[in-house]
This record gives structure tokens, C-alpha cells and sequence, in this order.
């Protein structure tokens, strides 16, 4: 340390030299821009990892509520009969990769005459001319087999079972012409719609003639039998290569039928009953297969499609919710905070005895009185505007009371500034900041309103254009223990929005207001 | 003193609220279209109510009469839909008991976790524990109550099979809500109600305890020799306290006013379902006192709330 210092008293004094002799560094301009408010409001916020990701996340969400409709192939009004409601995911081409996902499985317990009809689907879908006496193992490589996978398990089995598949064949009524039409439509894409009818005998299934699946011999309980030349039937047991029995409908020559006269008049208007698979007759309603990413909700509608609507929807809500807010609280906080006083008094009043009507209560209000003449929506809104911008308004007021005495503001007055002037120019700007916290703060208390109402039905949201998270989740609040995903998929997606916006509005405040930073509520 | 007189202000000005909510609400009400059952004697019994109680004549001296007959007869009117005939504050009275004792039964839960949590994030504050505290309390706090319930009913219902999927109805659990079998099947409300209010609280009570413990007393009471813990426990922990019991009690008033979906949800016979029926059955009545209670119960979180910051700043106590 002396070393040094002595070093530095032997500097020779020609290497010193006047620093800035010849410049003026004062009046000198800023090299770098200045930084303003909402710049230094960004560059505080960017520091908060969490409201970043929160940000991003919200983006992504909004994103995929917009383009979802565009991507997904979605048929004519994004609505199937209900056959294939409530079905987990399932794309063909995942499905194929035999990864377990995507595939419209669901894991079950069988009994071996459970097991038993829903394999017979499969080799049914194979027997297609009542010749082709294919085994169970052979059936298996069918892509019509519903069975994924299954094994022994205890007293019967357990296996997974693709949903669409199961579904399997169903009874339609039609038209001369539309016959012809699904037989061109076969002969052009080589699938097969129109399957053998089947017998009306001892042996089909008595206890549902509408089920179009029993197209082989069955006992009384629906077991699948076999029936020798004395008219003996016996119980086929369960095992690779069992064959089952059909029991199609034939004419007198031994062939197999695949219509029957069901009624009506002339050669135009005769029904004609025919037997389809009901996998490809959607193929051949709609031109591709039921694929659907997240499956179907409780009534058939494609779940992505169902998800994105809902968060649109909450999202219009919020976002117009928090508009109204911010202009109505602004104006009113404003009025209140500068004028003072008896005005000030007044409108508190007011403001306090909305602020103490819950919620609810009111909302239940107006959607009896409003919801039939305005819709759901806008009476929803509604509520808002009566009581929605009470917080926004006092933090506003609070704003006022602490600027308008200011030294500034009083030299704007002496100057001869109107008082809109003083309170849009001087005042105003000052409370920008907790303004659009709160009004962030306000997207995701709205979201849980709006879903929380709909969920009780005090708002009726469902319809086959518009859906809300909250509906969808009551659709399936009584069914959801057998098809979880129904209510896994807007559970999550609900959670997901209330904590991203949360973070996020979370980031804003603590960007504005570094003061508040930490104490929460 | 200062405080029984601010007390008794907040009380006769929440009645004067109280009672301008009231005239909205039945001015609201009764706009409302009424239309007579089809069923002939139930018609006529209502309609002789109706004269009764003045209907056709001008609003005021129907809400004359609608306040005449609570303050002498201590009338609110007659269900007709829900519960035929029964007095409304009685289908009421009836209702409330197991609304508050799912809620007084979770509240007993989730106050001390929630306070041990609190005081656990505080006296570890930036450490590893403080943040994963954080991040679960943002978590809880926002995930929406009736996922809890949900996911109460997978796990334990479904998954494990421990708890009944809804509360059982008064005579299936030996007539009365105090038996064994009875709380069983409250459990998992109990739980589903729970997990918000204890994020809540560890929030408030972290937040009290990090501004107690970085004051200028605690230094004070390092200085004069106590121990750390010591100081936490006798100066920190009490004045942070302060405010959260008022606190406490405000969240229970609030919790018992929104835990109508967990009423839904769990089919509790409580005051939160009777709401939601009268609404659908268009049981005005029975709607317009719910509104009332409801009304009744957020006022008076109100006061505590205001109780509750008043403690912490005498300024605000004068109520100027």
C-alpha cells in the first residue's frame, strides 16, 4: 500500500495533463435517452422472472384461443351427434405410433362376455360379407378393433379400449339415393360403410334390438354360442382363436343382406334400413376421421374448440370489465379526489353502499330482470358498471388527495389552469401506475366470477356457439369420475389463466409501485 | 371507550346501510313479473297472501307492509316452491347450521396451519423455504375453490375411497349434524374449503411478521439481551398478530358468504344451495331474505376488516 502511494508521488509531472480544458461539460446533453416512467416501469418489470413467464404464458394462451378454430379441422358447426360425446383424444396418426397417447383409450375391467362382444366388433368389422370367418388374433390387426390391449386379470380382464372404436355399428335409416351415394363413396375410397344386417332369430340379442353390435350368435345372456347341425348351442369360451358364429341376415340362397324395406311410399321416399360401421359412415358424413386432440365435451362439441371459446369468452369479459373500470373509476375517483368536500362526501356514500352489495346477490339481480331482454352477457356487464369500479375509483381518489395540494398543482392554478386542465395534465398522469395495476389485478377476479356464476347457472352462458369454463365444468360435474378429462381439461385451464394473470398483475404492481413491493393483498 | 363508541358507530351505520340495501333489493324484487302455479288450491292460497300483503298497491305501502310484518310478527314472508308454506326465516334458520359448521369446522383447520406456515415463511424469509411458501401461496390463492373440491373428491373419494362422495343428509347420519358420521362426510368440504383460506392467511401473517420483525423495537429487544427467538416470540409474533385476528374473523364471515359452489358441489343443505334454488325456482321470498343474510354477512366483515387495519393505525380508529 505505501509502495503504491509512493509510486504515485513519483508520477513525473509532464504526464499529467488538464482534463476537459478546452470542452464545456456542463448544458452537455444526455448521451442516452432518458428513462420515463413507464420505461422504468418495463425495465423493473423484465427483473421479475416469474411475471415474465406469467406474460409469455398468458400470450401463448391467447394465442392458441385465436388460432385454434383455424387449425383444428372442425366439420360444420363443430358438432357430431352424440355417439362420440364425451370421448377422450385421439389422433389417428399418434395413435398409430403405439405410444399410449392420443388414442382415444381408456383403461377398463372386463367380464369375458364384456371382453367378448367388444372383440366381436373388430372381427365383425372384418366378416363383412358373412364368409370371412377371421379368429380373434387375426382380428386384432383390424383397425377397426376396439381393443387396444388386453390381458387375464383376476376373474376377468382388464385391457384398454379405443372409445371411437367401441361405438362400433349402428342401425340408419335411408333413402334409395343415399344407399347409392354411400356405395359410390365406398367403391372410391375402398372403406367399407354398410355391413350385413343381422338375423331376427333365437339367437340375436333379445334385450336391445337396437343395438346393432350382436351380429353373432348369442345366448339369452349374450354370450356368443355355437350352434351344431342338431340345433345344440354351446358357450364359446374366451381364447385367441375363437371364431365367432354369425348370425347375419340372408335370403334364401344364402347371401348375406345388406338392406331391408323399413317403410315409406314411392320409389323416392322408401326407407331402407341398413347396418353401418359408424367409424367410417363419419368419414363418410364429414370426409375425415374423428380426430380430436382433447376429445369431445359432455354433449359431441370438439373440447380444443369448446377450451378456446371459453377463454375467449372470459377473456372478453375481463377485458371489457377492466375497460369499464378504468373510465368509470377514473372519472369518478377523479371528481371525488378534487373536488373534495361535500361532492366528495356525497359520492362516497354512494360508492360505499354498492361497494356492500354482494356480488352475487346483484348479479342473480340483474340476470333475472336483464338476462332475457339484453342476453346474459350484457347484463352480466352491467353489474360491473354499477359496482365493478369502486376499488379503481378509491385508489384514484386517494391519488387526488395526495397530489392536488402540491406545490406544482397550485402553481398551474396561479397560472390560470381550468381545473379539467389540472386534473387530465398534472394530476391524472400521477395515477396511470395503479390504475393499470388494478385494472390487471381486476382480468383475473373476473375470470373466477364469471366462471363461478356460470358454474351455479346464475349466468346461462351454454350454447352451441358460446361456452364458458365455468359451463363447461358443470356440464360434467355430475359424469366427470368416468371421463375425468372432462373436467381435468377446463379445471386446468382455468387454474392456468387465474395464476398466470395473478403473477402477472402481481409483476405490474411491484413495476409501478416499488414501494409496495412484498406486502400483498 | 374510544373503540366501544367507533364499534357502536360501525354498527348503527352498517343498519342504515343495511336497510338502504334492503329497499333496493325489495324494489327490485318486486318489479319482478310473478306468475300464479297452475295447481288451483296452491294458487289461491298465494294470492290470498298476495292481497295480504298488498300487492297492486304502490311500492311504498308494499314495503310498508313488508317491514310492519318483520318488525312485529317477525315475518319475511312464505316459500312457496321450495318448501311449501314454511315461513322463510324458518327454511332459513334451518339452513344455516350446516353452512357454519362446515365453515367454523374448516376455519378451525386452516388458522393454525395457515398462521404456522405464515411464521415459518417469515422467520425464513429469502431463504429456499420462504420462496417455495410463495410460490404455493400464489398458487392456492389463485386456483379457483371448486377445483379443490374436485380434486378433494378424485383423490379421496375415487382414489381411496375414505370419505363419502357428498354430506349426508340429516336422517341418513342419525338425525343430528354433531354425529361421527355426520363430520365424516364434512371432511372433504371441510378440506376443499380450506386450502384457499390457509394461502390467504400464511400471506397476511408472513407480511404482518416481516414488517414486526424488521422494526425498530425488535432491535431493541436484541439489544437488551433477549434472544432471538425470544424477540420473535414475545414482541414480533404478538404485535403481528394483532391485526389478523380481526382478520380471521372477517375471512370466516367472507368464506361463510362464498361457499355456495362448495355447498353445490358437495350438495350441503345450506344457506348457499337455498340461494341458488330459490333463484331457480323463482322463490322471491326466500331469495330476497338469502340476499339479505348475504348482505348482512358482508357488512360485517366489512367492520372487522376496518377493525382490523384500525388496530394497526389509531388514526383511522377515530373513524375521521
Amino acid at each position: 500500500m505505501e509502495e503504491k502511494n509512493l509510486m504515485l508521488e513519483q508520477i513525473p509531472a509532464e504526464k499529467f495533463r488538464f482534463v476537459n480544458q478546452d470542452e464545456r461539460i456542463h448544458d452537455k446533453k444526455f448521451d442516452d435517452k432518458p428513462i420515463g416512467y413507464f420505461k422504468d416501469a418495463w425495465l423493473r418489470f423484465k427483473k421479475s422472472k416469474a411475471s415474465v413467464v406469467a406474460a409469455v404464458i398468458i400470450i401463448l394462451i391467447v394465442l392458441y384461443a385465436f388460432c385454434c378454430p383455424l387449425l383444428i379441422r372442425s366439420h360444420s358447426a363443430t358438432f357430431m351427434a352424440n355417439l362420440y360425446a364425451k370421448k377422450p383424444g385421439r389422433i389417428t396418426w399418434i395413435k398409430d405410433l403405439g405410444l399410449g397417447i392420443a388414442d382415444g383409450g381408456t383403461k377398463r375391467n372386463f367380464s369375458e362376455r364384456g371382453l367378448q362382444s367388444k372383440l366381436a366388433i373388430g372381427v365383425g368389422a372384418e366378416n363383412y360379407d358373412g364368409k370371412h370367418n377371421v379368429t380373434v388374433s387375426e382380428a386384432m390387426d383390424s383397425e377397426y378393433m376396439p381393443m387396444i390391449r388386453y390381458k387375464e386379470a383376476g376373474d376377468g380382464y382388464t385391457g384398454k379400449i379405443d372409445t371411437y372404436l367401441e361405438v362400433g355399428f349402428i342401425y340408419r335409416s335411408v333413402e334409395q339415393a343415399e344407399y347409392k351415394k354411400i356405395r359410390d363413396w365406398e367403391e372410391e375410397t375402398g372403406l367399407r360403410v354398410i355391413y350385413p344386417l343381422i338375423a331376427d332369430n333365437e339367437y340375436s340379442y333379445s334385450f336391445d334390438m337396437t343395438d346393432a353390435n350382436f351380429w353373432y350368435k348369442v345366448d339369452a345372456k349374450g354370450s356368443p354360442i355355437k350352434v351344431n347341425s342338431n340345433g345344440e348351442a354351446k358357450r364359446i369360451r374366451m381364447s385367441d382363436d375363437m371364431v365367432f358364429e354369425d348370425n347375419y341376415l340372408r335370403d334364401d340362397s344364402g347371401n348375406v343382406l345388406y338392406y331391408v324395406y323399413a317403410g315409406g311410399g314411392d320409389q323416392n321416399t322408401a326407407q331402407y334400413k341398413i347396418r353401418v360401421l359408424y367409424y367410417n359412415y363419419f368419414q363418410y358424413l364429414y370426409g375425415h376421421e374423428p380426430e380430436y386432440i382433447l376429445g369431445t365435451d359432455a354433449q359431441g362439441y370438439d373440447m380444443a374448440l369448446r377450451l378456446a371459446g371459453g377463454i375467449k369468452l372470459s377473456l372478453e369479459i375481463s377485458i371489457a370489465v377492466a375497460s369499464i373500470n378504468f373510465i368509470i373509476g377514473t372519472l369518478y375517483g377523479a371528481v371525488e379526489g378534487y373536488y373534495g368536500g361535500t361532492v366528495d362526501l356525497i359520492m362516497e356514500r354512494i360508492s360505499d353502499i354498492l361497494w356492500d352489495i354482494p356480488f352475487i346477490v346483484l348479479a342473480s339481480l340483474f340476470q333475472i330482470h336483464l338476462a332475457a331482454k339484453v342476453g346474459p352477457i350484457p347484463s352480466l356487464l352491467f353489474v360491473y358498471i354499477l359496482t365493478g369500479w369502486i376499488g379503481t375509483a378509491a385508489t384514484v381518489r386517494t391519488q387526488f388527495y395526495r397530489f392536488k395540494n402540491q406545490e406544482y398543482v397550485m402553481a398551474a392554478h396561479t397560472l390560470g389552469a381550468r381545473d379539467r386542465r389540472i386534473i387530465w395534465k398534472h394530476i391524472y398522469p400521477n395515477t396511470l401506475g395503479t390504475i393499470i395495476t388494478a385494472s390487471a389485478l381486476a382480468i383475473p377476479s373476473v375470470i373466477y366470477q364469471e366462471s363461478n356464476l356460470s358454474y351455479l347457472g346464475i349466468v346461462k352462458l351454454g350454447s352451441s356457439r358460446v361456452t364458458s369454463l365455468g359451463t363447461l365444468l358443470s356440464d360434467s360435474s355430475s359424469i366427470w369420475t368416468n371421463y375425468p378429462h372432462l373436467m381435468i381439461l377446463p379445471a386446468l385451464t382455468i387454474s392456468l389463466l387465474m395464476i398466470c394473470f395473478n403473477l402477472f398483475g402481481n409483476g405490474l404492481r411491484d413495476a409501478f409501485n416499488p414501494a409496495l413491493r412484498g406486502t400483498e393483498d | 371507550m374510544r373503540m366501544a363508541k367507533y364499534i357502536l358507530k360501525r354498527v348503527l351505520l352498517m343498519f342504515c346501510v343495511l336497510f338502504i340495501i334492503t329497499t333496493i333489493y325489495f324494489i327490485l324484487i318486486r318489479l319482478l313479473p310473478r306468475e300464479l302455479p297452475l295447481e288451483k288450491v296452491q294458487a289461491e292460497a298465494i294470492k290470498a297472501r298476495w292481497e295480504a300483503l298488498g300487492y297492486g298497491k304502490p311500492l311504498l305501502v308494499q314495503y310498508w307492509i313488508y317491514l310492519k310484518n318483520i318488525f312485529t310478527k317477525w315475518d319475511f314472508g312464505t316459500s312457496w316452491y321450495i318448501s311449501y308454506r314454511t315461513p322463510a326465516l324458518e327454511l332459513m334458520t334451518t339452513r344455516l347450521a350446516p353452512t357454519v359448521l362446515v365453515n367454523f369446522y374448516s376455519m378451525i383447520f386452516s388458522v393454525p396451519i395457515g398462521i404456522a406456515l405464515g411464521i415459518y415463511a417469515a422467520i425464513k424469509k429469502n431463504k429456499w423455504q420462504d420462496s417455495l411458501i410463495s410460490v404455493l401461496v400464489i398458487v392456492f390463492v389463485s386456483v379457483p375453490g371448486y377445483v379443490y373440491a374436485f380434486l378433494v373428491q378424485y383423490f379421496l373419494y375415487f382414489k381411496l375411497n375414505l370419505l363419502p362422495l357428498q354430506m349426508y343428509a340429516l336422517a341418513d347420519a342419525g338425525g343430528s349434524y354433531f354425529t361421527w358420521k355426520m363430520f365424516k362426510s364434512m371432511i372433504a368440504p371441510i378440506l376443499a374449503l380450506s386450502f384457499g383460506t390457509i394461502a390467504s392467511l400464511c400471506r397476511n401473517t408472513r407480511a404482518e411478521l416481516t414488517e414486526s420483525l424488521t422494526s425498530d423495537y425488535m432491535l431493541l429487544a436484541r439489544t437488551k439481551g433477549l434472544t432471538n427467538t425470544q424477540a420473535t416470540w414475545r414482541h414480533a409474533l404478538k404485535n403481528a398478530m394483532v391485526p389478523i385476528f380481526p382478520g380471521i374473523i372477517s375471512m370466516f364471515f367472507g368464506v361463510l358468504g362464498g361457499s355456495m359452489i362448495i355447498e353445490q358441489i358437495f350438495s350441503i343443505p345450506g344457506v348457499g344451495q337455498l340461494y341458488i334454488r330459490s333463484i331457480n325456482l323463482f322463490d322471491y321470498d326466500v331469495y330476497m331474505l338469502d340476499g339479505i343474510f348475504y348482505t348482512l354477512l358482508g357488512l360485517i366483515a366489512g367492520i372487522f376488516v376496518d377493525l382490523s387495519y384500525g388496530i394497526i393505525d389509531p388514526r383511522i380508529r377515530m373513524g375521521e
